[in-house]
């Protein structure tokens, strides 16, 4: 009987401990230090909240730059990858399909290496980044589709290159673009591009 | 592979070597009773905690009084998370308006955080409120850990020390790991955590209107102090389903390094405490030497398989179930970490390894869970094989087998065997009902080899306290949450009670002074047959299945066939 009390008792401190005490402790000195990444990065656009820097979006409109391939559509409720295994006859169709749907959608090259990432879905399913080469190749069907010129495209170009950020501390994890990022800045860009043109 | 790929892997081993005696010092501080740097932090915590709960901290019981206590005390924390969770709908801190939880289900949940498993057969973002998770299941994180330090150090003491029946006092190991190690080092990375994204709020779901119209609902909560304590007691449950591969759960490369280290740190350092106590360091060492050599094996191989080509996707990177920012390297370093030190979070998906990686995982699991294994519970389970090992190498000189001059007898070798038996029961029998049974059969994911595969490593992640999962398989059923349920409580109980059995008889023991004719168990040429024992225990058990399963995978993968 004895140590069914102190087991409950124990256990209730613990609780208050380390299931209240000790997750408000940290929430307090992350809101107070640190709101904006406490608070999931949200970005926001004319005040309203357009979606977090970190949480990945559905991109397949033709003006923007597409993002990985997702098993959930990129709906956070909830998360997760496809879990197919390397011989689920799925994949194979799946990838063989995104190629064909990425090489049609760009007008690329048939023989064109396409980035593995635009082929795989990510293992959240809202992987928010994609590699620099995958941005590269859809800038020329970017720029048509949005009927921007040869010197304008260059920018666009320069955008993805200072929007690629290196692995972390030159040394941590891989080469990578924000698309959310890089989409917001596109959207600026030709903003920039038709004022000009209108004050023509 | 790049030259980066190579520097990250070994700067990732550099700081775990580095930091296991750092840490192995401290935890031999606090856990003999020595003065320490928390002592002014925390120590009148530790004073308020004994006189709240009536707890003298100098009476220290005998093995079966320690067991009593253990199993009371989880059993405890058990009831309490099945029911909040039966009730969570009534409970406050429910901002989705999640409803009450099935009974399978909670029952499958509490069992799996009290055992230190974390295997997860719901999403956390759909099943469970704010109040769940940080009173039910953050607690148990804590303690769960905790439990299984305790169980270490008894068996420490039961080696160490002679002619006694002490084994120390299970209440105040359970408070001294929890205040001086798990929670200090919980509040520092979680505040790192947060500062690279990991979210920590009490907010609502957050609505977004996005770019391209939709609408997309972002969940929200307290993940960084769950996922901080999730990563050190080698717990794994993920605040979110996809676990560390969610952007909020694992934002950045550095997180991801930061947590992957937190995945060995404790079971690492605790090896050197295991030194210091049973008074000869180089024992210590030589333990972590057999882990880190099968560690390094086990991902040489899963790096091979991983980076090779295959006739199905030719020389594409394997990036299905990968994040872009980790990439492959950064993936298969924490898919053997994770399997290896029964910690069970991920950040890619296992399901979607391939086969030959998945097998590493697989194997680290089914081999009992004992490279660096669970925060305590790894390196338990370690000793039994170190029983073990010098049992079979007495026979084979014939010699009366000794470890740190305590004869092995009948009795120890015999709660060894059901210590080492119990997981692999539960493994082979539980996953033959479910490959030849509908309700196991139904919930597949994938066809062919990789379909077995995916039970298979789900009675060995249940059996082993991993909790890591080949996640297509739907395990939020009545027959899965049920036997795995029952695997998780066999694979805990089953390997606690003969250790602490084994703990109670040596501390009984004399002390045999070495002699000229002793054999030594720090040296190389032990930690060779330490290794061997493990590889013929498990693998005479494991091949036939693994044969079925990732083996004829990758053999079938090779020539091209799918399913």
């Amino acid at each position: 009987m004895k140590t069914l009390f102190i087991s409950i008792k124990i256990f209730l401190f613990f609780t208050v401990l380390t299931g209240v005490i000790y997750p408000l402790f940290v929430t307090g000195i992350a809101q107070l230090t640190m709101p904006a990444k406490a608070n999931g990065s949200l970005i926001l656009k004319n005040n309203k909240i357009i979606g977090s820097e970190l949480i990945g979006q559905r991109f397949d409109s033709i003006i923007y730059f597409t993002s990985r391939p997702s098993a959930i559509s990129y709906n956070p409720l909830p998360s997760g990858g496809s879990n197919f295994g390397l011989t689920n006859a799925k994949l194979k169709h799946s990838v063989d399909s995104l190629k064909n749907q990425f090489i049609a959608f760009n007008q690329l090259d048939g023989n064109t290496t396409i980035p593995s990432e635009m082929l795989f879905a990510s293992a959240s399913g809202l992987d928010p980044h994609i590699s620099q080469k995958a941005a590269l190749l859809q800038v020329d069907r970017i720029a048509r589709a949005r009927n921007i010129s040869p010197e304008r495209k260059q920018s666009i170009i320069q955008c993805v290159k200072t929007i690629t950020e290196a692995p972390q501390f030159l040394l941590l994890g891989e080469e990578r673009v924000n698309v959310l990022i890089l989409n917001l800045e596109l959207d600026k860009i030709d903003a920039n591009s038709n004022t000009n043109t209108t004050n023509k | 592979m790049t030259v980066l790929d190579f520097i990250q892997i070994i700067l990732f081993f550099t700081l775990l070597i580095g930091l296991t005696p750092i840490l192995g010092n401290f935890m031999y501080k606090v856990f003999t009773g020595s003065k320490h740097f928390m002592l002014p932090v925390f120590g009148w915590l530790e004073r308020v905690t004994y006189k709240f709960s009536g707890i003298n901290p100098d009476e220290e019981t005998n093995w079966k009084s320690y067991t009593f206590s253990l199993l009371m005390f989880n059993l405890i924390g058990f009831i309490f998370v099945f029911l909040i969770q039966l009730f969570q709908a009534q409970l406050p801190l429910n901002p989705a308006n999640l409803p009450n939880v099935s009974w399978h289900s909670a029952f499958n949940t509490s069992v799996s955080f009290m055992t230190n498993t974390n295997w997860q057969g719901y999403a956390g973002e759909t099943t469970l409120s704010y109040f769940v998770q940080m009173i039910g299941l953050a607690v148990q994180n804590f303690v769960s850990a905790a439990t299984g330090i305790a169980v270490l150090l008894a068996l420490v003491r039961g080696l160490a020390r002679k002619t006694t029946d002490h084994l120390g006092n299970f209440w105040t190991d359970l408070t001294r790991s929890t205040l001086y190690v798990l929670l200090p080092l919980s509040i520092l990375f979680a505040v790192v955590l947060v500062g690279q994204g990991v979210v920590q709020n009490f907010k609502t779901y957050d609505t977004v209107q996005t770019i391209q119209g939709a609408t997309q609902v972002i969940p929200q909560g307290p993940a960084a102090s769950q996922i901080a304590i999730k990563q050190l007691g080698t717990n794994g449950g993920g605040f979110f389903n996809a676990n560390s591969s969610h952007p909020f759960e694992n934002p950045t490369p550095f997180s991801n390094f930061l947590e992957l280290l937190a995945i060995l740190l404790i079971p690492a350092a605790l090896t050197y405490t295991y030194g210091k106590m049973v008074g000869s360091t180089r024992q210590g060492w030589t333990i972590f030497a057999a882990m880190l050599i099968l560690l390094v094996v086990g991902l040489s191989i899963s790096l091979y398989a991983e980076y090779s080509s295959n006739p199905i996707f030719g020389h594409l990177p394997l990036m299905e179930g990968k994040e872009t920012r980790f990439g492959i390297t950064n993936s298969i370093l924490w898919s053997t970490s994770t399997s290896a030190a029964s910690n069970g979070s991920v950040n890619a998906m296992h399901d979607s390894l391939s086969p030959l990686a998945g097998m590493v995982a697989m194997i680290n699991l089914m081999l009992g869970e004992v490279i660096f294994g669970g925060v305590g519970a790894g390196l338990y389970g370690m000793v039994i094989f170190v029983i073990l090992t010098v049992f079979i190498a007495g026979l084979m000189v014939g010699r009366s087998p000794e470890y740190l001059g305590k004869k092995i007898q009948k009795f120890e070798v015999q709660m060894a065997i059901i210590a080492v038996l119990a997981p692999n029961i539960v493994i082979l029998l539980f996953a033959a009902w479910a490959s030849v049974s509908s309700p196991g059969l139904s919930s597949l994911n994938n066809a062919g080899p990789h379909g077995l595969s995916e039970i298979l490593y789900a009675y060995s992640s249940a059996a082993g306290n991993n909790g890591s999962a080949f996640a297509g398989l739907n395990a939020n059923t009545v027959f899965y949450n049920l036997t795995l349920g029952f695997g998780m409580l066999i694979g805990r109980f089953g390997i606690i009670v003969p250790v602490l059995a084994i703990a109670g008889s040596m501390a009984g023991k004399k002390k045999t002074p070495s002699s000229a004719g002793t054999f030594h168990t720090d040296n190389w040429l032990f930690i060779g047959l330490l290794i061997a024992v493990i590889l013929i225990v498990g693998g005479l058990t494991h091949f036939p299945a693994l044969s079925f399963g990732p083996i004829v995978e990758h053999l079938q993968m090779n020539n091209g066939i799918t399913f």
